[in-house]
């Protein structure tokens, strides 16, 4: 749900308008597009580093309530046990510093956004969570949680803060150096807050399928942050373009299209989303139908798609099996590493057989595709080797 | 040769009464890198304002209608060859997309000339 009206200008609106005049309103904000071209953003993250500004995304920090007398571990099982009210990931199991993706379902088991929930590494922060939700959803998602929650538990938007993505195989080398040499130790799927540029709270994740991180700034301190992430010599401003079309590379979902209230996380294969405790327990929205589907298998799934030819199938397009509708595509498009066109959809169960074919409709003219793994070009995540 | 323009970016240049129709240098700008072009068969015929040709970037994709009606008389071999490159590259030289034999002078006369389209692009 997009704010009505001129769209927001984000804090840093003026250096990304020094290098690109190509902006678009996207839910509410007004967010630079492109800057060099897409392919050539999109290839620039995944060889050196990119970074994004995603400051119309929904951070937030989820706190029990001063003076909850909890400590350590009581404080975290208490703020994860409120959240999990409304997700169905094992939150109360995240260690200390440990970042996990999960959904918010309603009671049909839909899901009605993705987002990260975050357990601060420091001692000091038992019983806060750091959560980030999608930009288009996020007064939706805050007022389901404050709802669900109330008096139990404080939500605060951090959203008048910078979220910056930087993004690529180099990525670790330049936080290095321009931030912390710990940021490259930190592990995947990790948060950990840094005295730096003010004071940063930075989780190890991302939408691209590249390491790298997402940097949580406050306003004032974030063109000095953004600057000198520039001044490295590996890094490029990337727009939300090339953010798309990296995402679709790595079959990541984009909340609207790939994922909506009707789908569930086992149609959109994101069981690993769902951990042992909470398929037992069955405690969360939409169980019922989503322990089902665990069990039986759903009526549709999220597949990947390859067009035989070179026509893109975007979103929209009907997928056909001898000549009947089987699915349709919820994301296609372009991929520059494969120098192929690519898509997401979702076919009915018994035709979703890796290496079937199918047939896509484009233009009213039916065009062989293949089903295929997802992601369609594998993730780089860093995970160190434990001892 | 006079070039003239449509408000949905396409241009046409007429040679006799055959013309040579692509996509303008704004338009392949605004565009981006073409990843997917789908020409018409050589006979075929359209209405001027009908859908003729289609032109996909890595963004999206666009309809490219028929400036003028005509018969297709060529097909860039370059496109059909998938050498899109050649739209971005050069959108009103060699990156044409078909030649039209046209049926009706008038409806190319009335199109923009080059200082209107620029001043319509520029209002843009």
């Amino acid at each position: 749900m997009a704010e009505a009206g001129t769209p927001k200008k984000l804090p840093l609106d003026a250096l990304w308008r020094a290098r690109t005049s190509k902006f678009g309103d996207f839910a509410g904000y007004d967010m630079p597009l492109q800057f060099e071209g897409l392919i050539a953003e999109h290839n620039w993250t995944r060889s050196h580093a990119g970074l994004f500004d995603v400051s119309h995304m929904g951070p937030s920090f989820f706190a029990l309530p001063k003076g909850h007398g909890l400590e350590g571990e009581a404080a975290h099982k208490k703020v994860a046990s409120l959240i999990e009210r409304l997700v169905p990931a094992d939150i109360q199991g995240l260690k200390p510093g440990q970042v996990r993706y999960t959904m918010i379902t309603n009671a049909e088991g839909g899901v009605l956004d993705d987002l990260m929930i975050a357990r601060p590494a420091e001692p000091g922060a038992a019983g806060d969570l750091y959560i980030v939700v999608n930009a288009g959803c996020k007064h939706q998602d805050w007022a389901l949680i404050e709802d669900a929650t109330k008096g139990e538990a404080n939500l605060v938007r951090a959203d008048d803060r910078c979220l910056l993505a930087l993004q690529g195989p180099s990525a670790h080398v330049v936080a290095a150096a321009v931030i912390d040499p710990a940021l490259a130790e930190m592990s995947f799927m990790s948060v950990k807050r840094y005295d730096a540029f003010g004071r940063l709270t930075v989780t190890r994740s991302g939408y691209t399928g590249e390491d790298g991180y997402e940097i949580l700034v406050r306003a004032e301190h974030a063109a000095e942050l953004a600057n000198a992430l520039l001044a490295h010599p590996e890094v490029k401003p990337i727009g939300l373009g090339a953010r798309d079309s990296l995402r679709l590379e790595a079959g990541l979902c984009l909340y609207g299209h790939d994922l909506d209230a009707t789908t569930s996380p086992i149609e959109a294969d994101l069981a690993w989303t769902i951990q042992k405790r909470r398929r037992e327990a069955k405690d969360f929205p939409g169980a019922a139908r989503i322990v089902a589907e665990l069990a039986h298998g759903p009526k549709r799934k999220r597949v990947g798609i390859r067009p035989n030819d070179r026509a893109p199938a975007r979103e929209g397009v009907e997928i056909q099996a001898g000549g009947k509708r089987v699915g349709i595509v919820t994301s296609g498009g372009f991929s520059p590493v494969l120098n192929a066109p690519i898509s997401i959809g979702y076919v009915d169960a018994e035709f979703a057989e890796l290496g079937a074919g199918l047939d896509l409709i484009i233009r009213g003219q039916a065009r062989p595709a293949t089903i295929v793994p997802l992601p369609f070009v594998p993730h780089r995540y860093y995970r160190p080797q434990k001892a | 040769m006079t070039t003239r323009f449509t408000k949905d970016h396409e241009w046409v240049r007429l040679d006799g009464d055959v013309a040579t129709v692509g996509i303008s240098t704004y338009a392949a700008e605004q565009l981006g890198d073409v990843v997917y072009a789908e020409l018409p068969p050589v006979g075929a015929s359209f209405a001027q304002g009908a859908d003729m040709a289609v032109v996909e970037s890595a963004k999206t994709a666009s309809d490219v209608y028929a400036p003028i009606s005509g018969e297709v008389v060529d097909a860039n071999a370059e496109i059909k060859g998938e050498n899109w490159q050649i739209i971005n590259d050069a959108p009103q030289g060699e990156g044409w997309f078909v030649k039209l034999k046209i049926a009706n002078k008038a409806e190319f006369d009335a199109l923009m000339d080059e200082a209107a389209y620029a001043d319509y692009v520029k209002g843009l």
